[in-house]
């Protein structure tokens, strides 16, 4: 075989490793797109209970057919995943067991049976525990069938089949699931049988983790069920998107999970090459992929909301210095040091001094800072906001004037140029004098 | 029977090593759990239980050792991370607790499936007993495993009790504890910590999916049997050492299955199911909240309803009746039927537990009320039409809109009540629609049979 791509780090890779990181990628994103409907119901840990419930189902109906057939095996998860989600709904109902309490109990005790029917099914079948945990993501190329004259990999053709069912039902019933996933009482009030939706939603990811058993194992299916929607969840805030990324996180998860793990095959100790579960790098790359939008996400990210907090706390900052100047010059004509300026905030004070006299909006003579030219429009501009504020809570509202300037002090950094021209005009009304204008304080109100 | 003697006998020095490893355990797992679940946390202890794997392997890889001390050092240091890690993430994104629990579960776990896998294809490798935290081996119990359960579990039931009131509140109100002035997040973290411990050293005995059903399955079943936090968290060490005991005590028991697996029956599962069926037994058999229980009191009420309806309707049917013709018929069963739309099972049931008991006479498929019929009857229309007339009067709702509430509320209403009705609805005046009939039954506001303009005036 020839090698078809080589890249860095990983090294060269055949089309073996396409087939493997075609199957993880698709895995990937067939559980991204169902992960959204759990992540939308609050209900991600039913992944868990579900990947896990279903190994009695597995167990029993190979108890009962005596074969490994893939119909058998999609019968008994898709029976038992239901009845999962039955029973923990019911006994939340009926018992009013918290929803999370009664997964745990439905589940576990699922998984025991589960377990126990394995060990008895186990002397004459590879159906081990450590199989359906860690799957064989690495030899998914071994066993094939051969389709329309082509050798495919049999779980590649399976998840493919998969992939066309849960398109074909999400789409037929697009509009039902995203209204059941934000407002079951509301789906319900339109007649839309939440809990049917419900259930065929459990009905689909029980069958997409069976088929995902054998090449990816439980653990993937629980982690590709929440990670990459989670991910998703905080790019965007909207229904179609979130679909979309799901699945093209949940995919990129798969391929660079398995990329990783034959990066990992170049690492060498004592002269001997490692190597790695590729199952457990797809988890450790959706970890990555989720922490990464964790903290940049542009909306929704931790240092973006930072940087969003810092960015205002300065213009604010700024906006305060270029008043207090403008007051210090309009009532005593004179200048302030960075001590009289610096009031609460220490650190931001000073890079904002740094910004504005960059700007050339200020300037500083003898220790203290004075207003440019230039400053001193700009400033009169944000004066001129703050004083028509006051005037309009003082004569609108009622306010006496000695409790406009705390509230104002608030609110001006707030009033864009549009609210700012209404002001001036319903100020220039009320007052009914020839200009200028003047604030409650009986100042002279700056500005254009 | 040999092997059961053995057993119960304790004559076998493993077993009994085994059975005190799993019964403490279950204890400490079910007190721990049942605050947890009281607590909404009940899958963090799933998430915990899986977030220590890779921390087993870290452990292994940077001390080179297979050393079960070292292993639940790291289990524990990564549990405690992971629970950080959740809250965190719930902190300070948008994204849920669910989605966070099943983020760490699934992150830390493939990190230590990866790791793990490393580990294996080291020279020195061999997965190093890892897949026993998986699975679990609790046959396989020595002395001082069992030494470190019951140090952790100590520690765990001693944490517990040196802050029962603060996580009590943190349980019921955390809002009201925060307001106390307490350190709430710390608290909570203080309560995963212990979660975390006595996890981590479950997991060589019972696993990792298993741990996580110790420490759910007592305290939900613990719940049944009663409302009080204390006793419930007895119950669920309780529970939870039954479990363990009856649970490892029969995988010492039963025969082996033949598996290329398992050497013996397997505990873990077998400590699961049995708490399983302590679930299913309390869920069905508990006193009060028992689904049996429920169903019965809920059933006896029923039953109670309808022995009063049928009262209350053979009397209003007398009632017409001798407005129209003067004389006292007694209604057939169709007519009783039809007058309040029965369903003839439910009828005939209410007509038989009349019968015997005296309260009617049945004749050639008529019904007639006795003496004692008719004076029960009495406090059931009574206390219909004094309610009827108290939502007229006082709550101002329109005569006939108040048939169908008083409906629902004439069983319920106490003899006190039925006295202060009266007193408030001053019934000794002379007034006839008021005062009616007979033993101050006010007649209806909305007589059956008798339209409007019939009604005595």
């Amino acid at each position: 075989m020839n090698a078809v791509i080589s890249l860095p780090l990983v090294g060269e890779l055949y089309s073996y490793d396409l087939w493997v990181i075609a199957t993880a990628s698709l895995v990937g994103a067939l559980c991204g797109v169902l992960g959204c409907y759990l992540l939308l119901r609050r209900l991600s840990m039913l992944g868990d209970a579900i990947s896990h419930a279903i190994l009695p189902g597995l167990a029993g109906a190979f108890l009962l057919s005596g074969s490994r057939d893939l119909a058998w095996m999609l019968l008994g998860a898709g029976v038992v995943g239901v009845l999962t989600g039955v029973f923990t709904a019911g006994l939340h109902r009926v018992a009013k067991i918290a929803e999370d309490a009664s997964m745990g109990v439905v589940f576990t005790t699922l998984f025991a049976l589960g377990v126990l029917l394995i060990s008895f099914a186990a002397r004459n079948v590879d159906l081990d525990p450590g199989c359906v945990l860690y799957g064989l993501l690495e030899f998914t190329p071994l066993d094939t069938v051969v389709i329309g004259g082509m050798s495919i990999p049999r779980a590649t053709a399976t998840l493919g089949a998969a992939a066309v069912v849960v398109l074909v039902v999400l789409t037929i019933l697009h509009k039902e699931i995203k209204l059941v996933a934000f407002d079951p009482a509301l789906a319900a009030a339109l007649g839309l049988r939440p809990t049917l939706i419900h259930f065929v939603m459990v009905a689909l990811i029980a069958g997409v983790s069976v088929v995902s058993f054998e090449s990816v194992g439980s653990i993937l299916v629980v982690a590709l069920l929440v990670t990459p929607a989670a991910t998703a969840h905080l790019l965007t805030d909207r229904y179609a998107r979130l679909l979309a990324l799901s699945a093209g996180i949940g995919a990129a998860s798969g391929a660079g999970g398995y990329l990783l793990a034959k990066h990992v095959e170049t690492w060498k100790v004592d002269g001997t090459a490692l190597g790695t579960s590729a199952a457990g790098c797809v988890c450790v790359v959706g970890a990555f992929f989720f922490v990464a939008a964790a903290l940049a996400s542009p909306r929704h990210g931790v240092l973006s909301r930072l940087y969003r907090q810092a960015a205002l706390r300065l213009r604010i900052s700024r906006e305060d210095i270029l008043g207090m100047l403008y007051r210090a010059a309009e009532l005593r004509d004179t200048g302030l040091s960075t001590r009289d300026l610096r009031g609460g905030g220490g650190n931001a004070t000073t890079l904002a001094l740094a910004m504005l006299r960059q700007r050339g909006l200020i300037t500083r003579a003898d220790g203290l800072w004075r207003l440019t030219t230039e400053g001193h429009a700009t400033a009169s501009q944000f004066v001129g906001t703050h004083r028509l504020w006051e005037s309009y809570l003082a004569a609108r509202l009622g306010l006496p004037p000695d409790h406009v300037h705390q509230a104002t002090h608030r609110a001006e950094h707030f009033i864009p140029p549009a609210v700012r021209e209404k002001l001036a005009q319903d100020v220039r009304s009320s007052q009914r004098s020839e200009s200028p204008l003047t604030d409650p304080h009986g100042r002279q109100i700056p500005g254009p | 029977m040999n092997e059961l003697l053995r057993l119960i006998t304790l004559q076998d020095a493993n077993t009994r090593l085994v059975l005190l490893g799993t019964g403490v355990l279950g204890l400490a797992a079910g007190v721990i759990g049942a605050l947890a679940v009281l607590r909404r946390r009940a899958l963090v202890g799933d998430a915990l239980a899986h977030a220590a794997l890779p921390g087993v392997c870290v452990s292994f890889l940077v001390f080179r050792e297979r050393s079960l001390p070292l292993f639940l050092l790291g289990a524990l240091v990564f549990g405690v991370l992971g629970v950080l890690t959740m809250n965190a993430i719930r902190r300070f994104t948008r994204i849920k607790e669910d989605a966070a629990i099943a983020i760490i579960l699934g992150s830390f776990f493939g990190l230590g499936i990866a790791l793990s896998g490393i580990i294996q294809r080291l020279p020195s490798g061999n997965r190093s007993g890892l897949d026993g935290f998986l699975f679990g081996k609790a046959a396989g119990m020595v002395r001082d495993d069992v030494t470190l359960i019951a140090l952790a579990s100590a520690a765990a039931l001693l944490g517990v009790a040196a802050l029962y009131k603060e996580f009590k509140l943190l349980g019921f109100d955390r809002a009201f504890a925060g307001s106390l002035g307490w350190r709430v997040a710390l608290l909570d973290f203080i309560l995963m910590s212990l979660l975390a411990i006595v996890t981590v050293v479950g997991l060589p005995a019972v696993g990792v999916v298993l741990m996580a059903a110790l420490l759910i399955i007592p305290g939900v079943t613990a719940r049944f049997w009663t409302d009080r936090l204390a006793p419930h968290l007895v119950l669920a060490g309780i529970f939870g050492m039954l479990a363990g005991l009856i649970g490892a005590g029969l995988s010492a028991v039963l025969p082996a299955p033949q598996s290329a697996l398992s050497r013996g029956f397997p505990t873990g599962p077998l400590i699961v199911l049995v708490a399983g069926t302590l679930f299913v037994a309390s869920l069905l058999f508990a006193p009060g909240r028992g689904l049996i229980a429920r169903w019965s009191t809920a059933r006896s009420l029923q039953r109670r309803i309808h022995d009063e309806h049928l009262l209350r309707d053979l009397y209003e049917l007398q009632e017409s009746a001798s407005f129209k013709a003067g004389s006292v018929p007694a209604p057939s069963i169709g007519q009783i039927a039809a007058h309040r739309a029965w369903r003839m099972v439910p009828l005939r049931n209410a007509i038989a537990r009349a019968n015997a008991l005296g309260y009617v006479t049945q004749t050639r498929g008529t019904l007639a009320l006795t003496a004692s019929g008719r004076e029960k009857s009495l406090r059931i229309i009574r206390s219909h039409r004094l309610w009827e007339l108290y939502l007229h009067e006082h709550a101002g709702i329109a005569p006939d809109h108040v048939d169908r509430d008083a409906d629902l509320i004439e069983h319920f209403v106490t003899p006190e009540l039925l006295a202060k009705f009266e007193s408030q609805l001053a019934l000794g005046d002379a007034d006839p629609i008021r005062t009616g009939a007979a033993m101050g039954v006010p007649l209806s506001l909305h007589p059956p049979g008798a339209s409007a303009e019939e009604a005595p005036r």
